[in-house]
């Protein structure tokens, strides 16, 4: 398992949202720039533990924040 | 001094407003969202959690459905714009305040179909004549929670439900009404919920949203402004995901961080019973001002059915003398004239000369409104 999975989100209130909400929900969490090779976009996006994705998913769909992608990071 | 002017700003701001501002200068300095460093951050966090309690506050959802502007009047012009075409059918209402009223004429000049329902002399509406009004194909209804004149509050559910009988989509400007009334959007059912940061919700200037319902395809809006939002900066469009698509260029960070813990005050504090408290106090001035020879109050004469923003007229004198002796003599701070609403003055019967508005708030005591009404009858005597 890598030891990472990174986030994308479409704005910075989606990643600032994220993190309030993955918290509280007891995750760990860092925001991070996204990584240039994962997307162009310059914006910030979510880093979680790699167990911790499907809890993650899981709250985030239901606090209606939308993803654009998740990706392994080491 | 005692301030009766509540329905144009709030003060004085609560402290927490003061520190949150300073804190955000001080500590949470970056710009959030342009850059991916610690101030940025903060700066973001501190944006986000006033986005939670905005869309807390009014009961809304999705917070990333609120989108801040620098006050009501942009969060309207954003809407309208946004949503509005030329032919596009647009009922409103007889006691709206230029921030609406003069959007929909600028429309209108290139092609919007304008109604205006008609108020009673209180202000209030005729729910039936709207009905007819808003005939099937009607695009969107627009009213004013509570008159910023009279305090005349429109009944925005049954609106509502008259708007999405028809198909139209309802718009609200709670200036009057955010922080002072409960409100749950849920329960209202509205689609497009103007707010403003510094009057009940005592925030500082600056600072208001709009709030989108679900029923409102932002696909298929307009983004008004297009600008810089730190997201998608590989392309030249605007980006279509909210609250990115009408929140460009860097935000009021310092304001927003005020509102946020005006916001979070007035919860504090609790909505219901500061609208309990302003209905006492409004009852008290009422009461009062019946037993002086000479006074004229407008709008509606129960306090359930209006906010405490009381306007009167003092038979003999003109506006402005009352205004300015109530200052000068009494310290006691007021509006008078039109306050920027002809609409309402027209349906309530005193446009040109407008009214004197006394409009108590969070802070008003009792005994400041017996004050008042002891200055009143003096120069209502001479
Ligand atoms: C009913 C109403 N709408 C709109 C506004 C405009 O508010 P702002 O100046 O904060 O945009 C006000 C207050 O001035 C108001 O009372």
């Amino acid at each position: 398992m890598p030891r990472y999975r990174v986030i994308l989100v479409h704005t910075t209130a989606a990643a600032m949202r994220g993190e309030a909400v993955l918290n509280r929900a007891g995750l760990g969490v860092k925001l991070i720039p996204v990584p240039r090779n994962l997307s162009s976009d310059c914006g910030l996006a979510i880093r979680i533990a790699a167990q911790d994705r499907e809890q993650a998913l899981t709250v985030l769909a239901r606090e209606r924040v939308e993803i654009a992608g998740v990706h392994d990071m080491e | 001094m005692i301030y009766l002017d509540y329905a144009a700003t709030s003060w004085p701001k609560p402290p927490e407003v003061l520190k949150a501002m300073v804190d955000f200068l001080e500590r949470a300095g970056g710009n959030p969202g342009r850059s991916g460093h610690r101030l940025s951050i903060a700066a973001g966090r501190v944006i986000n959690e006033a986005r939670e309690a905005a869309a807390e506050c009014f009961g809304s959802g999705d917070p990333l459905r609120v989108i801040f502007t620098p006050n009501v009047t942009y969060a309207l012009n954003v809407g309208l714009q946004a949503l509005l075409q030329p032919g596009d059918r647009v009922v409103t209402t007889g006691i709206e305040h230029n921030s609406v009223m003069r959007p929909l004429r600028e429309l209108a000049k290139t092609g919007l179909d304008l109604v205006v329902a008609p108020c009673d002399p209180t202000g209030g509406i005729d729910l039936d004549a709207l009905r007819r009004l808003v005939t099937p194909g009607t695009r969107l209804v627009v009213a004013n929670h509570a008159s910023n004149v009279v305090g005349t509050i429109l009944p925005a559910a049954d609106i509502a439900a008259i708007s999405h009988h028809a198909g139209a989509l309802f718009m609200l400007d709670a200036a009057q009404t955010a922080g002072v009334l409960p409100i749950d959007l849920k329960t209202l059912d509205v689609d497009l919920f103007a707010f403003t940061g510094h009057k009940g919700l005592h925030g500082p200037p600056g600072t208001g949203g709009l709030i989108l319902g679900e029923r409102v395809d932002v696909d298929a809006m307009r983004p008004v402004f297009a600008g810089g939002t730190g997201s998608r900066s590989e392309r030249e469009q605007q980006p279509e995901i909210l609250p990115d698509k009408f929140e460009v260029g860097t935000p009021n960070g310092v304001g927003i961080a005020g509102l946020a813990a005006g916001i979070r005050h007035v919860m504090a504090h609790g909505i219901a019973a500061i609208r309990s408290d302003e209905m006492a106090l409004t009852a008290q001035l009422c009461a009062g001002l019946t037993t002086i020879p000479g006074v004229q109050i407008y709008g509606p004469g129960s306090p359930a059915a209006r906010t405490a923003t009381v306007s009167v007229t003092l038979a003999g004198k003109s506006v402005s003398e009352v205004g300015w002796r109530l200052d000068d003599e009494f310290e006691i701070l007021t509006r008078v004239g039109l306050h920027c609403s002809p609409a309402t003055h027209r349906t309530i019967g005193t446009f040109p000369e407008g009214t004197v508005r006394l409009a108590p708030g969070l802070a008003t005591t009792p005994a400041e409104i017996d004050a008042t009404l002891r200055a009143l009858s003096a120069i209502a005597r001479g």
